[in-house]
């Protein structure tokens, strides 16, 4: 067992990103770091992408998860702790709403057919908006922390990149060339004849295309304003008021995906990295599996069964150990905290805080 | 038999061996999709460009379409007797598989129409095609399972095969576990650990077997249980012993 915890990685941080691929209890950690800040004084904000009713029925919210900060009741800590899910469609309508030169132009391009489309299911739409949710709430009086839990997906880190997917998807050519009419006053209708867009009309169909182009020419003139928050969003993201949280539990795959993480981090310059290894299978007592399969032997009746379950029990223990050793290596000086596998399921806050007497010190 | 793997990060094939495996990723999907239809040699342009993703957003599903496109074509080969594609998971393989519905309703002809034609036959004929859904007997595996099953049946009308419940802890995993309330341990000097590990071990299972209880309640299909295997990944031989419990499943 480590000894590590995650309080260093709470200290003089405004924003905890987690990030790790789906099923690793991400969200659950998320949830437990936003308890413990509330419990040492803060006043915390957890936004999830998960609607898992789980989490909400955890955090006593029986009507679920909602699109605006909830206040979770806790008896007697000296902070808050908040709860929001993220709700990508209604985070872009802001955007454009807040962006718009009049509200014309806003219901202009909310209306559109295509723009519900992109919002909803733009490959880094959720993943942009994540990080513009955040930003929001960093500068919301109500908090002191804001701690996201990212997408379950390899591109929960494209915002981070200053050509990330807006200024992709501002910049690419099919907005130029759509773009070009527009700005000599020409009709929709002349973009829908040229020969590259009449291949694409052929493929997608003439009403996808035509709505797409009215899209983009209602768009003119937002891109600036895009931009600038795209840039200081990622000011954010990069300084030292935000720290990353990698978690993975002992698979191969999912320590895979937390290495590609790390190593991701360390690419954009963030080596101030935290990691968590859930459901790592406790391993009863110093001795190996080896050893207590040797007592098994030894023993007879209850006794030797009861060794043979610690054997297997301490087999899956290793080869968890085992499976988490590239995760540790690579995180060097970074701590790596251990949650056990628990032997029922986290369903209320005591569950949480139970998560909690594990990751951080604090009692 | 012929293994294909989604965009994948290339495990399926070092799982397989020496058995044919092949990679499909959307993208790629796409940009061939493409330049089989009029862009010729700008396709690999557009990919890099950032159009495919918005050409792709413009018609959700399409690049859904593309992929499934393609395992249609090697099902029409005749080249394999049986394709086992390892698909996306739970959130995303009800958007995956009802892509074709969803395009047949939005595009009223072209290519793209044909192709969602196509493969919506495929789904549709319990002789060519079924869904074996997976989970793990956890709570949260079993809730999305049967969801995703339930819709799949509703929105998609596609055959369901058996459920795979994954990582099973029973008689094949391990043997019996005495009660640490009643076992003799007059003696034993690691008696209260002897005792946690037992409680521990017999908690996991009463979970692990309210949980299996539950999915046959909620979903009438068979079950096949996979063992739960203490290996710090899985390797050929753990691979040859899983298989081995899934034909001995009943």
């Amino acid at each position: 067992m480590t000894s590590a915890t995650l309080d260093g990685a709470l200290e003089g941080a405004d924003v905890i990103v987690c990030c790790g691929s789906g099923g690793v209890g991400k969200t659950t950690t998320a949830a437990v770091i936003g308890l413990a800040a509330a419990l040492s004084g803060r006043r915390a904000v957890v936004v999830t992408i998960d609607p898992a009713r789980r989490l909400a029925d955890a955090l006593g919210l029986t009507d679920g998860l909602a699109g605006e900060p909830q206040r979770i009741d806790l008896a007697d800590a000296p902070g808050e702790l908040w709860a929001m899910m993220l709700d990508t469609s209604a985070a872009f309508d802001a955007l454009v709403r807040r962006n718009a030169g009049d509200a014309d132009q806003a219901e202009r391009i909310l209306g559109n057919a295509f723009y519900r489309n992109i919002s909803g299911s733009l490959s880094g739409t959720q993943e942009y908006m994540a990080a513009e949710t955040l930003h929001q709430l960093h500068g919301d009086e109500r908090f002191d922390l804001v701690v996201v839990d990212t997408p379950p997906s390899r591109n929960a880190l494209d915002f981070l990149d200053a050509s990330g997917v807006l200024a992709r998807f501002l910049d690419h050519r099919l907005f130029k060339l759509l773009m070009l009419p527009a700005r000599r006053g020409m009709r929709v209708v002349n973009a829908a004849t040229q020969p590259l867009m009449r291949a694409i009309g052929k493929v997608v169909g003439s009403e996808v295309l035509a709505d797409a182009v009215a899209f983009f020419q209602a768009f003119a003139g937002m891109e600036g304003g895009f931009r600038q928050r795209a840039e200081s969003v990622i000011g954010l993201l990069r300084s030292d008021a935000t720290r990353y949280v990698v978690v993975a539990s002992p698979h191969r795959d999912t320590v895979t995906e937390a290495v590609w993480f790390v190593g991701q981090l360390a690419d954009k310059g963030i080596v101030r990295v935290a990691g968590v290894a859930n459901r790592v299978h406790p391993m009863f007592g110093p001795g190996s599996a080896g050893d207590a399969h040797d007592r098994a032997a030894a023993a007879s009746g209850d006794v030797a069964e009861l060794w043979r379950n610690v054997a297997e029990l301490r087999a899956r223990g290793e080869a968890a150990r085992a499976e988490l050793a590239p995760f540790a290596e690579l995180l060097g000086g970074g701590p790596l905290v251990e949650v056990p596998l628990l032997d029922g399921d986290v369903h209320d806050l005591d569950g949480l805080d139970e998560i909690r007497r594990h990751l951080f010190a604090a009692p | 038999m012929l293994a294909v793997e989604l965009d994948g990060k290339p495990v399926l094939g070092q799982l397989v061996g020496d058995l044919p495996c092949e990679q499909i990723s959307a993208p790629q999907a796409l940009e061939d999709y493409l330049r089989e239809h009029g862009f010729g040699r700008v396709a690999k342009r557009l990919s890099s460009s950032g159009v495919i993703d918005v050409v792709a957003t413009a018609a959700p599903g399409i690049d859904d379409i593309v992929v499934l496109g393609k395992i249609k074509a090697l099902e029409r080969s005749g080249e394999w007797d049986v394709i086992v594609v390892d698909g996306p998971a739970a959130g995303h393989a009800i958007t995956f598989l009802t892509s074709a519905a969803g395009l047949q309703d939005a595009v009223r002809g072209g290519p793209v129409r044909a192709q969602a034609d196509d493969v919506m036959e495929l789904l549709h004929d319990p002789e060519r095609s079924q869904v074996v859904l997976v989970t793990l007997p956890e709570t949260t595996p079993v809730n999305e399972v049967v969801e995703t099953a339930y819709a799949l049946e509703d929105r998609v009308g596609v055959r369901l095969g058996a459920v795979v419940v994954n990582n099973v802890d029973g008689p094949a995993g391990g043997g019996r576990v005495p009660d640490p309330d009643t076992a003799d341990l007059a003696g034993v000097a690691e008696a209260e650990l002897l005792r946690q590990a037992a409680a521990f071990r017999r908690s996991r299972r009463r979970m692990q077997d309210d949980e299996i209880a539950r999915l046959s309640a909620e979903l009438a299909l068979e079950q096949w249980h996979l063992p739960q295997l203490a290996a710090a990944g899985l390797g050929r031989a753990d691979i040859v012993e899983l298989a081995d419990a899934l034909r001995r499943a009943p």
